[in-house]
């Protein structure tokens, strides 16, 4: 019955908080029967985890972008020069 | 006279015009435009008047593409030009080179200007203003890559939050050039988004644009009030912020990109979050829930303390305990993301668990009440009992066998 909830993998980071933040709201109206709001918790827990793990996936890249002969993009390294 | 040379009117238009060409070939002229007229092929018609006079003046489309501002009829303007003739029309005119507002700078002018036509337009209305992502994941920057703005972004990226591509779009961003560079660039990181789209995740597309430079004059920023560069940034289907100069300085860029920021750091701040922040609010949606979820267990246990605490009661106390537990395990379980909540839910547990042990019917026996069975079952009324019946009486502490000697069926003081 909540076949939608394990795609997770291509839920966005802002995706999952908004996801989040809504079954927060909706634990906290308290409109839903006990038993479902267990099942809320428990999809609120995987999405905060989620959320976490997708900021722990950290790795910066700081690149130039520039269009090559064939009018495609390319990426370069940036040289940061540090002369003004 | 006949002695004296006969002109052909060219001949003496030509004289004429070779007399005023002399000596007027550099000047400068003070007054108010009127009747200004532009042809199709982009040439400007005016006069210029003062309370006694009118001059004729012209203003080609070459030397008219260096002047800044649009020339309205009332200005106050200087012009610098030749004179020469118009032999067609036997009409002496100013050969218009340049021209400059008086009062006002023409950077100024330009300025208002265009500001109030894009407004007109609706260029810098609210409504087409596109959210901000809240956590990008690639950042396009279109500035120069060796000024002060991309060194000021660059600081802020490594300062904050690591997870986070920077792609530099390298521009121009004072002269002539750089307005066609800024739109130019504006236009490209859209075509790359549309290519990343296509590249089956190899490339991952741009959430969000910083356009802007360092401080400087106001010719410096000007790139930045050019109309082709606002163009370009309202076409943007990414949402651009733009960051020009310091605090003070407002430019059309930023009136008509989705946000202003008042320098490139503050843009990069922006849109490149704190991960400390993100884990605090992770937290406390968190915290939230696990509270919410708390205080309906909590509302459960006072009812049931409400109803009262006999020994049937115990079979939804159960239902009640598994489910603070299935709780707390669950807080628990995401400690990598809600540390806090387990920290709140293990402090919370300790003083539930008091407030149970309250409730337990074993609390009750310690008050000095006692559960009375028969065939395992808790007794609830005496009526069922036949005289011989055994019965097991628990204590709070052990418990005790006894025969039915006599039973009343009423409700007796307890």
């Amino acid at each position: 019955m909540m076949a939608k909830v394990n795609k997770s993998k291509d839920v966005s980071f802002e995706k999952a908080l908004e996801k989040l933040e809504k079954i927060v709201e909706e634990l906290e109206n308290g409109d839903l029967p006990l038993e479902g709001s267990l099942k809320k918790y428990e999809e609120g827990v995987n999405l905060a985890r989620l959320c976490r793990e997708k900021l722990d996936k950290a790795k910066k890249t700081i690149e130039t972008l520039a269009k090559n002969s064939e009018g495609m993009f390319q990426k370069e390294p940036f040289e940061d020069e540090e002369e003004e | 006279m006949r002695d004296d040379k006969v002109y052909t009117v060219t001949g003496l238009t030509k004289d004429i015009r070779f007399l005023l060409e002399d000596t007027f070939p550099d000047v400068w002229v003070e007054g108010e435009v009127s009747n200004h007229t532009v042809s199709s092929a982009g040439h400007a018609y005016f006069s210029l008047k003062d309370k006694a006079s009118v001059l004729n003046c012209v203003l080609f489309r070459g030397s008219g593409s260096r002047v800044a501002f649009r020339m309205e009829d009332g200005m106050k303007v200087l012009c610098r030009g030749r004179v020469s003739v118009y032999d067609k029309r036997g009409q002496y005119q100013l050969y218009v080179s340049g021209v400059e507002p008086r009062g006002r700078g023409s950077l100024q002018i330009a300025f208002e200007q265009l500001k109030k036509k894009l407004l007109e337009e609706g260029l810098f209305d609210q409504k087409h203003k596109k959210e901000l992502p809240m956590l990008p994941t690639t950042v396009g920057v279109v500035t120069s890559p060796t000024g002060a703005a991309v060194r000021d972004i660059l600081n802020v990226a490594r300062r904050r939050f690591a997870n986070v591509e920077i792609l530099i779009r390298p521009v121009r961003v004072q002269g002539g050039e750089a307005k066609k560079d800024i739109a130019e660039a504006i236009k490209e990181l859209n075509e790359f988004n549309r290519q990343a789209a296509g590249s089956g995740g190899r490339d991952r597309p741009i959430d969000v644009i910083i356009v802007g430079r360092g401080g400087g004059s106001l010719e410096d920023l000007w790139p930045f009030n050019e109309e082709e560069v606002a163009r370009a940034i309202f076409a943007s289907k990414i949402p651009v912020i733009s960051a020009v100069g310091h605090e003070v300085d407002y430019t059309i860029s930023d009136f008509t990109a989705d946000f202003r920021a008042p320098t490139p750091s503050a843009a990069a701040e922006l849109v490149i979050p704190l991960k400390e922040d993100l884990v605090a609010r992770i937290t406390g949606l968190g915290d939230r829930m696990y509270l919410a979820v708390k205080g309906r267990t909590d509302l459960y246990e006072k009812e049931v303390s409400r109803l009262g605490s006999s020994y049937v009661l115990r079979a939804p106390m159960n239902v009640l305990l598994r489910l603070e537990q299935q709780v707390d395990e669950l807080a628990r379980s995401s400690a990598s993301s809600a540390r806090h909540a387990v920290e709140l839910a293990e402090k919370d547990l300790g003083v539930s668990t008091g407030k149970l042990s309250a409730l337990s019917p074993l609390a009750v026996l310690e008050r000095g009440y006692s559960i009375t069975f028969k065939d395992g079952k808790a007794v609830k009324k005496a009526g069922g009992l036949k005289k011989g019946d055994l019965l097991v009486t628990r204590f709070a502490e052990g418990q005790a066998s006894s025969r039915v000697e006599d039973r009343e069926k009423g409700a007796v003081d307890g």
